[in-house]
This record gives structure tokens, sequence and C-alpha cells, in this order.
């Protein structure tokens, strides 16, 4: 899983069956203090999150299939999680309660 | 997944079996606001698409699920066609980006 910061949403009208329905957020990896790291992802969402929002993310098929509930599923990103806040030795450098702005 | 622009398509009148029909697109992901990031690919198409199109595509084995048949060498796969994609960097449509739509 990755930490991951929602930067945005998706609206895919015509997709495979398995993502039909699906809320879908555009996820920019990032490091604990925030920093962008890694691609922007597209990723399903199941922990009802939104725009602005530090979150973690499935990025591995298996998890994902057992989410589904379905053993050939074609699913991989998926947000399962809203993080409250993340300490590391320097600290607490994320607490949704007080967001530094965008 | 992430997002992509399909720039191309491509025909290979060999394969591998259970291969057979199915539409290979050149494709480049982009970032949330349309840049490409990482080199083009060569993407199975589960969903009807085309040059110029905004998609999301995902990769690893997941890919192969979304093929009609699920178990081919294939690591890249269009699962999703994305009408527009809203970020902090603007609206992501078929046609462009437009900025300072939020």
């Amino acid at each position: 899983m990755f930490l991951g910061q929602v930067v945005g949403t998706v609206v895919a009208p015509v997709t495979i069956p398995i993502l039909e329905g699906q809320t879908l957020l555009l996820v920019r990896p990032v490091t604990p203090d925030g920093s962008p790291t890694g691609r922007t992802r597209v990723a399903i969402d199941r922990a009802q999150a939104g725009v602005g929002d530090r979150v973690l993310v499935l990025d591995e098929g298996n998890g994902g299939r057992q989410i589904f509930g379905d053993p050939m599923g074609a699913v991989k990103t998926i947000v399962v999680g809203v993080v409250d806040y993340v300490e590391t030795d320097a600290g607490r450098v994320y607490d949704a309660a007080s967001p530094t702005p965008r | 997944m992430y997002l992509a622009r399909v720039t191309g398509r491509l025909v290979a009148s060999v394969r591998y079996p259970g291969l057979e029909g199915v539409a290979l697109q050149w494709i480049q992901p982009v970032d949330e606001a349309g840049e490409p990031m990482g080199a083009q690919l060569v993407a199975c198409a589960a969903i009807r698409c085309g040059p110029g199109d905004l998609v999301q595509f995902v990769d690893g084995r997941e890919a192969a699920l979304a093929c009609p048949e699920t178990f081919v060498p294939v690591d890249a796969a269009v699962v999703g066609f994305v009408e527009e994609a809203a970020s902090h960097a603007g609206v992501l449509r078929q046609r462009g980006l437009e900025r300072g739509a939020r």
C-alpha cells in the first residue's frame, strides 16, 4: 500500500463491467510529509474519500479482488483508507485535523 | 490504473493463442494536467477506443483479466473511456485541458 493525496476525480462512462458505477479518484503518491512522489494514478474509492484527503491506497490485484469478491476482477488500484495522521521519527508530519494548504 | 491518451494503433497478425481479435493501441500515460508521464506503451483495448481518446488503463496481471481470454501474456489493458478528469490542474477532457475550470 502507499500513501496518497486525492487530487481530483475521474468520470468514465464506458468501462469494463467491474468498474461500472465505481467512484474513481485521481491519487498522487506522496511522502509522509506530503511531497509528491511517483506517478499519478486512477483509484477506485472504497473508503468514501474526497479531493484533498490523505489516503491509503492498495496497488495490488489480489487484495483488490478480495474487496470486490470477484476472483477474476481486473481491479488493482483501490483507496482503502482515509489517513487521520502520520507520525515519523520527526514527529507528527501530517494531521488531517490541521491540514496545510495545498 | 493510470490516465492515458491513445496515440495510435498497432496491428500484429501473428499472436499468442488467445489474443486473436484483441485490439492493440499505442498509449501515452498522462498526469492530472495531461502532460506525458513516462514512456508510451502498447495496451490491449478491453473497451472501444481510438487515437486521441482519453482513457484509463490497468497494468500488471490485472490487464490480462480484462481481456476476453484471461490467461494471456498481456501487461497493460485499456479499461475505461474517460469523459473528464478534474483536479487542481484543471479539467482534462477528451479534447485537451481546460485550465482554471475549478
